[in-house]
């Protein structure tokens, strides 16, 4: 057998959870590399969620959820400096209407309190406007303080690139194909690039995580892709919407459509949660926009559906078992960390944890002395004083160009996260590092620029610049003879 | 380095550029152009087709070759200085205009009187909602028109194009030309948003079929665009379930409308008109707040860049008295109301000197639905200021017209703008 490479550990899928465990497990003496099928990490449900860090109290006491949720919640407390993540700590509502979701408030608080969720507390009605004034069917809400919004993917790739200045490697574009075993036990990962000879396994692969399981000879379990919908509205609706985290009374099914407003300061609504048997279709409905849309409206009466400027949908990983898998699988070598739906995002430095000193465990492996916490510090141009705007254009004059006008951002920042250690290879890509493309005009000014900016930075044409996916191509050459 | 300038334009396309020349032509002896781009002449460097300039310079030109008239009209004059490759992030009440330069790095310019021309933006797909994937390959008209007429590139080789305004119209004929195939044009109106003469010229003739009422229910693709699912629309717009069918591309462009791009605007908290997106002005293209001026597409949407011009040549105009001293405190306001079948009028309200003599009052309007053979009636009270027959009156066309300076005297507290049948 021949390998491309060695390692201790694979970690399988570049999401949040991928990420987290990537760099929990860089704090120990093991050779760690991370694989993931995309050009780019945080493709999958980590693109497309709620982004909303969770108090914990939805998930029932002493389920791996509820543990991972509250435990995750208090890293991204402190992990918030050290990676300088973007995270608004908002707390957040859940909001009653009737009298009978008064009284599950209570329930929900009764449970936040055993899942040891600080701070938690029934307002009135009158409590609430004062908050949130558009709030204005609403009855009570339950308070949750410790909760807050999140950059998903800025903090996935700030997972990543910790890990990669503490030792570990991320290899994009590469899809496990399948596993070489000895005696029953994992000793290589075959991917589409070769095959990595490694001790331990583990599976973060999102909503495909049932299908690598099987793959390497675990088949108890089984995941289902349930889609969410979002509507996503200018920051100059923010002021007739939401400015924090606003949750209906929640159902059986889900945590309801909310209401809420990103660290950016865009208010969206959703999402909607219907499974489906694809878990490639992210493709937005009008039933499912016209489901939310009619959801929200009873938390906002007067949504401002003129100041939507973009939908989108996520698929999120739902276990059989009704709970994280998280853990050694029958598989010797094989470690899971599945079915990874909502509290995920909120678990998921918890979630690294928990697997990486369980490898470390049975790997015997000691923490390094050594291991770099903090990544530097980035502040974006629209952030900056005038004073600090000046200095970093003296600095460095691709910043005294802004190449994304809705979100002032400029060459300096896009050239800043194609150049960085987990960098962005996609027009896509750059757009969840910098925000370029992300504002009222979704890149229809900017886009064709960050191609150009790519293919100058990455050495190659502006005709094979990706926007997300492999193959998605921006543009084309010419054809011969084409000019009239 | 802190010089003050008499007028600063925020801008430099036709608006910016036509308004720093009438500026310098009525006494502005310190006029700066501020333009984000890299290069002089705004959107115009992009629109490569012809028909543009016949009502004001009186001769059929290109885009480029439109700005290069304006550019030629303000090079080397030593009272109008241009800055390209810069970015203005505010502008502050008190007239001082902050911009980053990567040269010059954070500029402060602090002016007499600031001339906001900004343009405007194309509606993305976000904003109208398309449902489905979201794959590579849908562009706005406009930024595909950039990629291959100014950086030489194609979007794509199977185009359908949603949206028969004229950017789409003219995008039609460009992919055409390219090589490209153009599957079709939809429109969800029962009629088409542009200029008659693009419908011939960049439809009719090269055999691409309009679909009016019809709209995109679904985009296909996970990577690329794969293809689309089209649906008839009834009367509110809504598409008619059973009406679907499936079109083959892998672009989809849309030229589904454009916004005035006002942050700035917004940043300074001017009163807004929201029919027209744009600041308020009178008809000097002041706006509510005293010396801030606004012309061209940022104030409403024109189709024909002859009207930017005019309609800048007026803000630079009364900009550069202002900036003199020239332009009197004490006005009489009166209101323009747009009534009876005229959608939007442009100014919303005029500013009245006791002294008409140096007055011009230019009118620009929109209908709000297609008519033929009606009558266009400015009044005030029971006094006609203005009866126009139009032949034809279409939302996609612009009205332009000039109260006589005869009927001045007749000018009450409020004018009315309408459509007699």
């Amino acid at each position: 057998m021949e390998f491309i490479k060695s390692a201790d550990v694979v970690v399988i899928g570049g999401g949040i959870v991928g990420a987290a465990i990537l760099r929990e497990l860089s704090k120990y003496d093991l050779k760690s590399v991370l694989v993931e099928k995309e050009p780019d990490l945080s493709l999958g449900t980590t693109k497309a969620n709620s982004a909303i860090l969770h108090a914990g109290f939805d998930a029932p006491t002493g389920s791996l959820k509820a543990i991972t949720n509250v435990r995750g919640n208090k890293l991204y407390h402190e992990l918030e400096k050290e990676l300088d993540l973007d995270i608004k700590w908002t707390g957040s509502l859940v909001a009653a209407t009737t009298d009978e979701e008064m009284a599950t408030l209570q329930e929900l608080m009764a449970r936040g309190k055993k899942n040891g969720v600080e701070g938690l507390q029934i307002l009135t009605a009158e409590e609430v406007l004062e908050q949130e004034p558009n709030l204005k069917t609403v009855k009570g809400a339950l308070w949750a303080p410790s909760a807050g919004v999140c950059w998903p993917f800025g903090a996935c790739i700030a997972f990543a690139e910790c890990a990669v200045q503490n030792g570990a490697e991320v290899i994009r574009d590469c899809e496990v194909t399948g596993f070489v075993k000895e005696n029953g036990a994992i000793v290589g990962v075959q991917t589409n690039k070769g095959t990595i000879a490694c001790k331990y396994v583990v599976n973060a692969a999102g909503v495909f995580a049932d299908e690598i399981a099987k793959l390497a000879g675990d088949d108890s379990f089984t995941i289902t892709a349930r889609k969410g919908e979002y509507i996503l509205f200018d920051k100059t609706a923010c002021s007739s919407l939401v400015y924090g985290v606003v949750f209906p009374t929640p159902t059986k099914k889900s945590k309801g459509i909310l209401v809420c407003t990103t660290t950016h300061g865009n208010t969206f609504i959703g999402p909607n949660a219907n499974e489906q048997e694809s878990k490639t279709d992210k493709s937005v409905t009008t039933p499912g926009m016209n489901e939310i849309i009619a959801s929200a409206r009873k938390l906002i009466p007067n949504l401002p559906m003129g100041a939507s400027i973009t939908q989108f949908a996520g698929l999120r990983a739902v276990s059989s078992t009704g709970d994280f898998i998280i853990g050694p699988s029958d598989v010797p070598g094989f470690f899971n960390a599945a079915g990874m739906q909502s509290p995920g995002l909120t678990a998921a430095p918890a979630v690294g944890e928990l697997v990486a000193k369980e490898i470390a465990r049975v790997a015997g492996a000691s923490e390094k002395s050594d291991f770099k916490a903090e990544l530097p510090k980035k502040k974006a141009f629209l952030r900056m004083t005038e004073s600090e705007k000046a200095a970093k254009i003296a600095e460095n004059n691709l910043y005294g160009r802004v190449i994304c006008r809705c979100e002032t951002i400029t060459e300096g920042e896009i050239v800043d996260a194609i150049n960085s250690p987990v960098g962005a290879r996609t027009v896509d890509g750059v757009k969840r590092r910098t925000r370029a493309g992300m504002g009222r005009c979704q890149g229809g000014f900017c886009g064709p620029r960050v191609t150009q900016i790519l293919a100058r930075e990455l050495g190659i044409s502006v005709t094979e610049v990706l926007k997300e996916h492999a193959d998605s191509y921006m543009f084309y050459e010419k054809n011969n003879g084409g000019e009239a | 380095m802190n010089q003050l300038y008499d007028v600063i334009i925020v801008g430099g396309g036709p608006a910016g550029l036509s308004a720093a020349y009438s500026a310098w032509q009525n006494g502005a002896k310190k006029i700066i152009v501020v333009e984000r781009d890299r290069e002089l002449g705004g959107i115009l460097q992009q629109c490569i087709h012809n028909g543009f300039g016949l009502h004001h310079f009186k001769e059929e030109l290109t885009g480029p070759g439109y700005a290069h008239r304006c550019i030629e009209l303000i090079k080397d004059k030593p009272e109008i200085e241009t800055m390209v490759d810069t970015m203005v992030l505010d502008v502050l009440d008190n007239k001082t205009v902050i911009a980053v330069n990567p040269q010059k790095g954070l500029i402060k310019l602090e002016g007499k009187t600031v001339i906001l021309t900004m343009g405007c933006r194309e509606r993305t797909r976000g904003a109208i909602r398309i449902p489905g994937a979201r794959p590579a390959g849908v562009f706005t008209a406009g930024a595909a028109q950039r990629m291959v007429n100014m950086e030489g590139f194609l979007p794509g080789h199977k185009i359908v194009i949603l949206g028969s305004g004229d950017i789409g119209l003219i995008m039609a004929r460009r992919m055409s030309l390219e090589g490209c195939k153009v599957q079709a044009c939809l429109e969800i109106c029962p009629f088409s948003n542009g200029l008659t003469r693009n419908i011939v010229q960049c439809l009719n003739d090269f055999d691409i079929p309009l679909y009016l009422s019809h709209t995109i229910v679904a985009i296909h693709g996970e990577k690329r665009v794969t293809g689309i699912t089209v649906a008839k629309v009834d009367e509110k717009m809504t598409p008619i379930p059973g009406t679907e069918f499936d079109i083959e591309c892998d672009t989809v462009l849309l030229s589904v409308g454009l916004i005035p791009e006002n942050e700035l605007s917004n940043g300074l908290n001017l009163a807004m008109y929201p029919l027209t997106n744009g600041p308020m002005v009178d008809q000097h293209r002041e706006t509510s707040l005293d010396g801030f001026f606004a012309a061209g597409n940022v104030v409403h949407v024109h189709d024909l860049v002859d009207f930017v011009s005019d309609e800048a040549e007026i803000a630079g105009k009364y900009a550069a008295l202002k900036s003199q001293g020239k332009l009197s405190g004490d006005m009489r306001t009166v209101k323009v109301a747009a009534i009876d079948g005229v959608r939007t009028c442009v100014p919303q309200k005029l500013s009245l000197p006791a002294d008409m003599s140096d007055e011009k009052i230019k009118l620009f309007m929109r209908v709000g639905a297609p008519h033929r053979k009606v009558k266009l009636q400015i009044k005030s009270g029971d006094n006609v200021l203005l009866s126009k027959p139009l032949p034809v009156a279409k939302p996609s066309e612009m009205i332009a017209v000039e109260i006589p300076a005869a009927k001045f005297n007749l000018i009450g507290d409020e004018i009315s703008v309408g459509l007699v049948l």
